[in-house]
This record gives C-alpha cells, structure tokens and sequence, in this order.
C-alpha cells in the first residue's frame, strides 16, 4: 500500500503574528517558518503505517516555493521514502492546491491520502475534502484514530459532540485530527540520511493543472485589542463585579 | 439570487448554529432556503419552517442521510445548487467535512469561517488563529462559505412561516459507511452554544479536578470547556477544547481557570464579552485580554466562588 502525505510549510506556531502595516498581508520577512503542525501528525501517521508493514512506500509532497524543500527535508528525516516539490507561488488557493495535489495522488496510484485538517496560517480546513471529492474519493476528516484492514481504513473523527467512526474503503482521503498521533523528532543521522533521498521536482503544467482563484484580498488588518481589565483582590470581590458591575451573573 | 443554507441537525432537532447562518444570510439577500438532509428527521422541518427569515424548506428525508455523510450529502447540494449565488454551512465539524466537496464540486472555492458580511461578495475571515483578519472579495459564481456562529447574533426559532419542498435524490455511497457514534452526554449546555462558559487549563493538575468546574458550572447553568494543554495532557476529552483547532465560543462570560492564555486558546474565546481569568501566575498572559483577574491558587478561589454564588 503506498500512501501519499502532503505537508506545507507555515510559519511557527509559537511565532506572533504580525499584519504588515499597509494592511496587504501578514509579514513574513525573517520569521521562523515550520511544517504545519497538522501535517507533523500526517507524516508520523504513514510512518507508523510503515513500520506496522501495514505501507510500503510513504511519499510526501508539497506545493509552493523551493522553500518548501526544507519542509520535504523534514518529512524525509522523520522516515518518509521520497518526496515531491509542485513548484508554484507560495500562498495558492485551496482549491488549486487540491487540484495538483489530485493529480499527484493519481500519478503515484496513492491507496491513502493523508493530510493535516487545517494549515495554521489560512485556517481553510479545506483542501482533504476537495482532493476527495475531486477525485470522487470517501473521506474520512479530523481522524483521531486509524485502522487499516482488509482494503478499508477505520477512522475515528473527532467532532462537535464527540467522537464518531466511519469505514471507508481505500482509496481514500483522510485528515489529521491533534490527537491522532505524537510526531516524533527528526534523528541528526536521519537528518543527513534525508538528503540522500530522491526529491522530485514537478510544474503545474506537467500536472495538467491551471491555477487560478476568483477570491482576491482587499485587506488584512490586525484583530481589534480587548482593552485591559482589572485584577480584583478576592473571590468575593469578583463575584460582586460579576453581579453589579457586568451584570453577566444574577 | 437566493441562497441555500444546509441545516445543522441531529434528526431530532434544529441545532442552534443553523440561526447564526441564517442571520449571515439574510445580510446578503432576503431569499433563505434550507436544506433538511436526514432520516426521519420531520421535527427537524417543522423547526426549520419556523426560523424567521427561512423562505423555504427543502428536505431529503432517506436513510442514506442519516448519518449526513460527506460523500451524500454534497452531491445532493450540488444536483439542487443552480440558481443559488451562495450556498452556507454553519463552521460547525458537520459543515466543514461537507461544503469544502460541494465547492469542489461545483468548481468554486470555500470561504472558511466568515464572521461579517461585508456586501453580497466580501466577506471577513479571521486568520492565521485570530491574529489577523481578511477582508476577501470573491467573483465566483456561487460562493460557498461556512459561517462562524460567533459573528451573527441568531436569527429567531420562531415567527416564520417557509414554504415546504419535499426533495426525492436517493445519493449514497458504498465507499463509506457509518460504524458507531460516541456522543458525549450531559445535562448542560452545548459549548458553542452556551451563555456561561467555565474552562480549565493545565493549572486543573488531572481529570478529576476538572469537578471544581462542574460544581461552579450547574450554579451558572454553564458549559463545560478546556484548553489544548488540558486536552493533550489527556485531563478531558477533544469535543471540549476551546481554541484555533477546537471549537469557537463566545459566551456573555467565559471564566479560564489555570489557563495560561497561549494565542490558540484566546483565537477560541477572545470574543466573549465578559472575560474572568483565575491563575496563580500575575504574569500569565491570560490576564492581558481577562475583564476581572484573580491571581490565586485555583483549588482555593474555585471552591470558594461555587459557594458564593
């Protein structure tokens, strides 16, 4: 079974965000920029796959600038087999980046797709479902557990009220959920043995694929400030506040 | 050009998350129709019927619905999607697993999380967790976008009086199949929905103590929530995580307790309007965007404000 995991590169989780001040974008200039914490989970769960014999091949693809190169290194060192660069502008539309991603999955024969439900900087939660249904796949979104068996994954979801599990039959799309798995650190002797491992270079054109998105930016602005409150002394105090002040407890 | 919301439901009744999309839509045309997709799910239409501003109620009562599969239920909205300029979701985990395929479908994109309506094609989103806001203009033909709860004030469960349409696709997968559902089950209000909102973070020490909150949380008549920190750390289960990869609240007064206030936990809950924090930690971040701030140790102060109330 070979498995295809797509990462993205994002900038670090622990980095506070800043809005450039003419209010085009977010500045990304000399921040610290990471794999999507998602796709961490992604890749740990085809290695785990691997190590079970339940894969035989974990390849990892990306969409984006030759940046993302390093995000692939990542992957490689955490133990997946070889990776894929679609090379195109950094920021793509959910939409165009399922579409390559489609295609990729279709080139390679991918018998399960695995990706990070949601990417820490656009918060599409998106881009799973549109490979699925653009390649008329079942899937299986924000698994917090997966089972391979006999041709067909069994994934736990978590959703609003709880948990709910689906059987879908490969191949298939499924989706990171945070509690799926605890990714592993990237050992230095892997680290040198990941820049060995093939890295394949691929165009949208040769993919068959047009990129293009109707949705355009007017503004990015930094969120509106809650002022600052007060510290109150006690629990009586608070409570006071809550009932005469806010008027939020009766 | 009238717009399709597809409904949030159980079978048995109309979740509240549907009244917010319902007021998103009708800030961008007067026409409102909802689509019921479920199995047995009558009441479910009666209630629909009856939200104020809903023009129309379309519903695919079958057992392929039942369980609102991804698959169905977005080949469904796509076969009844023409002659809609937008089709919404509530951001609800039902609502981003369907319409991200139905956008896909239809060859469009998704706008993920609107929380204003600025004209009948920009839309405001909050992105990188809150951090940053988008404003975004979009020209395709239908926009497809799931609509966070928080941004619009419900629309009211009563007053209308929609027309019915009975739809007959019967579209089902063989490639996916429900196997069993563990839902949560408690007394006390939905988070998302919730007035009062009582969190604990990795302060609470373990699972148990997460009673101190329960106690507070029936003399509120409030839910139940968490941090990431606490749910990674196992104290709780994920449906109660608040924050950028959990669910989004904003309650009259939300109390974090031994929550430190990390930015993905305030992108979940910043928009409350009245903001408690109690930690031992005067330095913790949580009390930059709290309202009322008490540095104590929560084992004494949690206790001590369950009786006081």
């Amino acid at each position: 079974m070979k498995i295809l995991v797509s990462v993205k590169r994002v900038i670090d989780y622990n980095v506070k965000v800043r809005v450039k001040a003419d209010h085009t974008e977010v500045d990304l200039t000399n921040v610290k920029m990471s794999m999507n914490p998602f796709c961490e989970i992604a890749v740990e769960e085809a290695i785990r796959l691997k190590e079970k014999g339940v894969a035989s091949e974990v390849v990892v693809v990306s969409v984006g600038s030759k940046t993302c190169h390093e995000t692939l290194r990542t992957a490689l060192a955490l133990g997946a087999d070889r990776a894929i660069q679609v090379d195109a502008e950094d920021g793509l539309d959910s939409l165009s980046v399922a579409k390559l991603l489609a295609k990729v999955a279709q080139e390679e024969s991918a018998d399960l797709i695995i990706m990070g439900k949601q990417a820490i900087d656009s918060d599409n939660n998106q881009t799973g479902q549109m490979v699925a249904a653009l390649l008329d796949y079942p899937q299986a979104t924000f698994a917090s557990e997966v089972v391979i068996e006999n041709g067909e994954a069994q994934v736990t979801r978590e959703i609003d009220g709880g948990l709910q599990t689906l059987s879908i039959t490969l191949p298939a799309v499924v989706t990171t959920d945070l509690r799926l798995n605890e990714p592993r650190f990237a050992s230095l002797p892997n680290i040198m043995k990941a820049k060995k491992k093939p890295l394949d270079v691929k165009t949208p054109a040769d993919l068959g694929v047009e990129i293009g998105s109707n949705v355009s930016i007017v503004s990015v602005t930094p969120p509106p400030q809650r002022a600052g409150g007060i510290k109150v002394g006690s629990v009586a105090e608070l409570v006071d506040k809550l009932k005469n002040e806010a008027k939020v407890v009766s | 050009m009238s717009i399709l919301i597809i409904a949030e439901h159980d079978n048995k009744s109309l979740k509240p998350a549907t009244l917010n999309a319902v007021t998103a839509a009708t800030q961008i045309d007067s026409e409102v129709h909802l689509l019921v997709a479920g199995f047995e799910c009558q009441t479910v239409v009666e209630q629909a019927a009856q939200v104020s501003g809903v023009t129309k109620v379309m519903v695919a009562d079958n057992a392929v619905y039942e369980h609102q599969l991804a698959e169905n239920v977005s080949k469904l909205v796509v076969e009844i999607a023409s002659g809609y300029g937008h089709i919404l979701a509530p951001a609800t985990t039902t609502g981003k697993n369907t319409l991200p395929r139905v956008a896909a479908l239809l060859d469009v994109a998704q706008l993920s999380d609107v929380i204003k309506v600025e004209s009948p094609d920009t839309f405001v989103r909050p992105i990188y967790a809150g951090n940053a806001i988008a404003t975004v203009k979009s020209t395709d033909t239908v926009k497809v976008m799931t609509v966070r709860a928080t941004g619009f004030d419900a629309a009211s469960a009563q007053g209308g009086n929609a027309e019915r349409e009975v739809l007959s696709q019967v579209i089902a997968s063989d490639r996916s199949r429900f196997v069993k559902e563990q839902l949560a089950e408690s007394d006390r209000p939905e988070l998302t929905a919730a007035g009062v909102i009582i969190s604990g973070g990795r302060g609470m020490g373990n699972g148990d103590n997460f009673k101190l909150l329960e106690g507070v949380a029936d003399k509120l008549g409030a839910a139940v929530g968490a941090s990431r920190a606490a749910v990674d750390a196992g104290f709780v289960p994920n449906d109660l995580q608040v924050g950028q990869t959990g669910k989004t609240v904003a309650p009259d007064l939300y109390i974090a307790v031994g929550i430190s206030g990390a930015i993905q936990h305030l992108a979940g809950m910043k928009d409350s309007k009245i903001i408690v924090a109690i930690n031992k930690d005067e330095e913790a971040p949580i009390f930059q965007v709290a309202d009322y701030g008490l540095v104590a140790d929560l084992f004494e102060a949690v206790p001590e404000l369950e009786k006081s109330l």
